[in-house]
């Protein structure tokens, strides 16, 4: 997958010219009536009025805003303080999705070097072994993870038959275990960009730099890291943005009860809580979040073409 | 390319094909998970020739939920506890059936007939009752576990293994329970009170779960947990050393409805489907399996000996039972404050 | 002279390329140990045996996963197919048409469904089909598949195509072939590998998806994952280890095959 994004930036053929529009027009209309349609209606929702028992009323307040940022007591009387609750658990999720990214990025970022650096033959195995659970299903990784982990489970059973402990350590229903299982899901998306981006790394400058008496760890942070910079930047994006929604890790790793944003929202949709106008103003803000990341991605990308 | 689209396309085809061929009769209920067994299922399903479809939910508040946002019309049959019959049917979303059209409504016992939330049962037949406190593993802590300090003020050797229901209704009406106050009570310091109680005892919980409340039980991930009757029972039958308490202050009781659901696609299936329900033979299947106890009669030469005598299923004489109100909005609204701040 | 170090080694990246694996697999190979095990407590080995899989296939639950397979396989299917079409003719119309009205936002657009969270995709969504009072059901799931497949089947499109010079439709074109003919028997086969490519990501990331299904399946509809997500609630049984096992062959069997497109590209190249 060498070569760019497909963005059509490059040297333009023009074989097919004039039918640009009619050729684009089935991924605009799907996109668009079922993508962007919805969002601008959710994005309507989150400033209705939330109906007793689940449902929307259509009458236009903030309350679903209000009710983000500002705690007005238990009765709904009090003058209003700022809601720390729903920023804390914004906070826990960006620290945890941070937390995952960075820990990712350590063990990836060695993998993908280390296999991109490979003889070609033996790259292609190494390749191979690293994909595979890339394309494993999501639910069932996270599921093993539950099963390797919980206090009965082998691993405890492991060290505990081993002597090498006396009680089971408890992982499970932790903000540990929630990391871990993030940290596991995305590993893959971070090792792969990163391999692509070495496997056009020109060596000769690493050669350069070595002419140039630089030690491993100079050429490592002043050459190599610089010319690999968007794949680093797109593994970071592709574990960072699902980590911050995610909804399987807390909810099955978590207990339910390190709430993270993703099971905020599914809880105003699913749940008792019933509150469709705050799980739409919740998902904006989530939005929100994600697309200015995503701004400054794009910019720095920018920055870096120029 | 060609040959991928001709697989895709025969894919399609015989998938759609598959539903066509049986879409002669269905059923499609909306039921408590892990609650009838699947033979009973394909019994009413070879019996009647029709095609039965189980969606389940966690909670009486989830399947209120998936109903308002849009799922009344696509079900048949529904299961909601007692209070959720009163709030379904005050939200109009229950059909109602004559007598004619359930000939076995004489099966009922006296006792569920004439109930509060549905007089005269014109849209609900009774199906399980049982209780909701908590079992304790008993490996863990010996004490006294007839209390429900376990939960909201619990021993050393349980704080932070515990597991509580995912469900304000039963949750709070414990806690409510606990500190003595009448459920959907208006008086602000008790309803503070309430408030301050499920936050301090929080930090005594490993995690909020109901269709897990088994499993945490028996993998051992947690060493206490509020949990329905059956379900202890089944924990325990699989294999976990817990004990189910019927706490001195009281606990909570309820009964399970099958209702006819509004807008029903299948109307007369699914009172084909609660007449069936009604036999002896088949509320004694349910029972079998979900360890509860059936509201029909002459189910007794059909029940398993474990049943008979299981304590799970013999509360104490006694004991201060108690069902769980539908509180107006006004105080409802503020239960959900107090459900949302704990949660969060 | 000094042997000259080699420059592509790093100390201790070999040993966490192995921990790398070791994280990665341990889990998935530990379920599939026990997806073995004959007894019914998960965490006691009762030797080997085949039980569980053949409670998979005939047992009690067997038709539940059965249908929830079918359905899985029918939508990812059906999306893959649909988004593959769908990216082909993007792709055609970014790299191959010139410049046209809606270009520049075009590209934004198409990569949309990978930048908004799948959680908040799957409620907008639910809201828009229960705003528009749609039944949710098989069809629902369907759209809202084949919406974020359109990018996973782009991108390996795209980039195969921005690999193939114009110059053999341009071939083709002075040799009278319509512009429909030059697509057809000149890029559309150039295009091939990087097609299955992006049907196969496609289709993955369709039988990958839990949440948003989650969120718009209807009544009576379940595919594999939800069914899981139901099932394993109540405990992580070995049947569920078995049906995982089952899932963890035909990823491997599809990164196998997308291998073989990659490869198939390479040599025609």
């Amino acid at each position: 997958m060498a070569g760019g994004l497909g963005q059509g930036t490059g040297k333009s053929a023009r074989t097919y010219a004039g039918l640009g529009v009619p050729l684009i027009l089935p991924a605009w209309l799907i996109i668009g009536i079922f993508l962007v349609v919805p969002i601008l209606i959710m994005l309507v929702y989150s400033f209705l009025t939330k109906e007793f028992r689940g449902g929307v009323i259509w009458e236009p307040t903030l309350a679903a805003y209000d009710q983000f940022f500002f705690d007005r007591g238990l009765f709904g009387d009090e003058p209003p303080k700022i809601e720390w609750t729903y920023i804390l658990i914004f906070w826990r999720s960006i620290w945890q999705a941070g937390l995952a990214t960075v820990l990712c990025l350590l063990i990836g970022f060695p993998t993908a070097w280390f296999i991109a650096t490979r003889p070609p033959n033996s790259r292609t195995i190494w390749l191979f072994l690293i994909t595979v659970p890339y394309w494993v299903n999501l639910l069932i990784r996270t599921i093993s993870m539950k099963f390797l982990i919980r206090d009965n489970g082998p691993l405890n059973q492991w060290l505990l038959d081993a002597g090498l402990i006396s009680e089971p350590i408890h992982v499970i229903n932790t903000a540990t275990a929630v990391q871990l299982g993030l940290f596991y899901s995305y590993l893959p998306f971070m090792v792969l960009p990163i391999y692509a981006a070495v496997e056009r790394y020109n060596f000769a400058l690493s050669e350069a730099a070595a002419d140039l008496y630089a030690s491993r760890w100079v050429t490592l942070t002043q050459v190599i890291i610089p010319s690999v910079k968007p794949g680093i930047i797109a593994g970071c994006i592709l574990v960072f943005v699902p980590s911050l929604g995610a909804f399987l890790a807390p909810d099955l790793l978590g207990g339910a009860k390190n709430f993270m944003i993703g099971s905020l929202i599914e809880e105003q949709f699913k749940g008792a809580a019933g509150n469709w106008p705050f799980g739409a103003a919740a998902a904006m803000i989530l939005l929100t979040m994600v697309l200015i990341v995503l701004i400054f991605y794009a910019r720095s990308q920018a920055r870096g073409a120029r | 390319m060609k040959n991928l689209l001709k697989t895709g396309a025969s894919a399609l085809a015989l998938s759609l094909m598959a539903t066509v061929a049986t879409a002669e009769g269905k059923l499609s209920i909306y039921h408590w998970f892990e609650y009838i067994p699947q033979e009973l299922l394909d019994k009413f399903a070879a019996e009647y020739d029709v095609e039965v479809t189980l969606d389940t939910y966690d909670s009486n508040e989830a399947l209120l939920a998936a109903l308002k946002a849009g799922k009344l019309g696509q079900y048949d049959v529904a299961v909601p506890g007692d209070y959720m019959v009163e709030i379904m049917g005050k939200e109009g979303m229950l059909d109602t059936f004559t007598d004619d059209e359930m000939p076995l409504k004489g099966n009922i016992l006296p006792q569920w007939m004439d109930v509060g939330f549905d007089p005269g049962r014109k849209s609900s037949i009774p199906y399980q009752w049982g209780s909701t406190s908590f079992s304790v593993n008993r490996d863990v802590y010996s004490g006294d576990i007839q209390t429900t300090d376990i939960i909201f003020n619990p021993p050393e050797e349980l704080k932070g293994k515990i597991n509580v229901l995912d469900t304000a209704g039963e949750t709070l009406t414990l806690a409510s329970i606990h500190l003595g106050i009448p459920q959907c009570t208006t008086d602000r310091e008790q309803l503070k009170a309430l408030n301050d109680l499920v936050q301090n005892a929080k930090q005594y919980w490993a995690s909020f779960g109901s269709d897990v409340a088994k499993d945490v039980l028996v993998s051992g991930d947690a060493a206490a947990g509020m949990i329905w009757n059956g379900f202890g029972m089944k924990a325990r039958e699989e294999g976990a050393n817990i004990e189910y308490a019927y706490p001195a202050q009281g606990y909570i009781v309820w009964m399970d409805n099958v209702v006819l659901l509004k807008d029903a696609p299948n109307r007369e299936n699914a009172l084909k489907f609660m007449n069936f329900l009604l036999e002896p033979e088949n509320a004694a299947a349910v029972t079998n399996y979900a360890r509860y106890t059936a509201g029909v009669k002459g189910v007794e030469p059909f029940l398993e000996e474990a049943v008979k005598s299981a304590p799970e299923l013999n509360p104490p004489a006694g004991g201060n039972p108690q069902f769980v109100q539908a509180c107006d909005e006004e105080v409802q609204k503020v239960y959900d404050t107090i459900w949302t701040n704990l949660k969060k | 002279m000094a042997k000259k170090p080699d420059l592509r080694r790093f100390p201790g990246f070999y040993g966490i390329t192995l921990l790398c694996l070791f994280l990665l697999y341990a889990p998935l190979i530990i379920v599939a140990i026990y997806s073995f095990n004959d007894s019914q407590s998960i965490t006691i080995w009762g030797g080997a045996s085949l039980r569980w899989y053949e409670d998979v296939f005939w047992g009690l639950e067997a038709d539940k996963f059965k249908q929830a397979a079918v359905n899985s396989l029918t939508i990812a299917v059906t999306a893959a197919i649909a988004a593959t079409i769908i990216a082909t003719m993007a792709a055609t119309a970014m790299l191959r048409a010139g410049s046209f009205r809606g270009k520049g936002a075009s590209f934004a657009l198409i990569n949309l469904p990978l930048m908004v969270p799948e959680i908040v995709t799957a409620v907008a969504t639910l809201i828009f089909f229960s705003a528009i009072g749609f039944t949710t059901g098989i069809m629902t799931i369907l759209v809202a598949h084949i919406v974020f497949c359109i990018p996973f089947a782009y991108l390996p499109i795209a980039a195969r195509m921005e690999g193939i010079e114009d110059v053999y439709e341009q071939a083709a074109q002075d040799l009278y072939a319509t512009r429909w003919e030059a697509f057809r028997l000149v890029l559309l086969p150039l295009m091939m590998p990087g097609i299955i490519s992006g049907f196969l990501l496609a289709f993955i990331i369709s039988l990958d998806d839990f949440i948003i299904t989650n969120f718009v399946k209807g009544a009576g509809v379940e595919t594999l994952p939800t069914a899981i997500f139901g099932a394993v609630k109540q405990g992580i049984k070995p049947n569920i280890m078995a049906i995982s096992t089952l899932l963890l062959l035909v990823s491997i069997l599809f990164v196998t095959l997308s291998y073989f497109a990659g490869r198939m590209g390479q040599n025609r190249q």
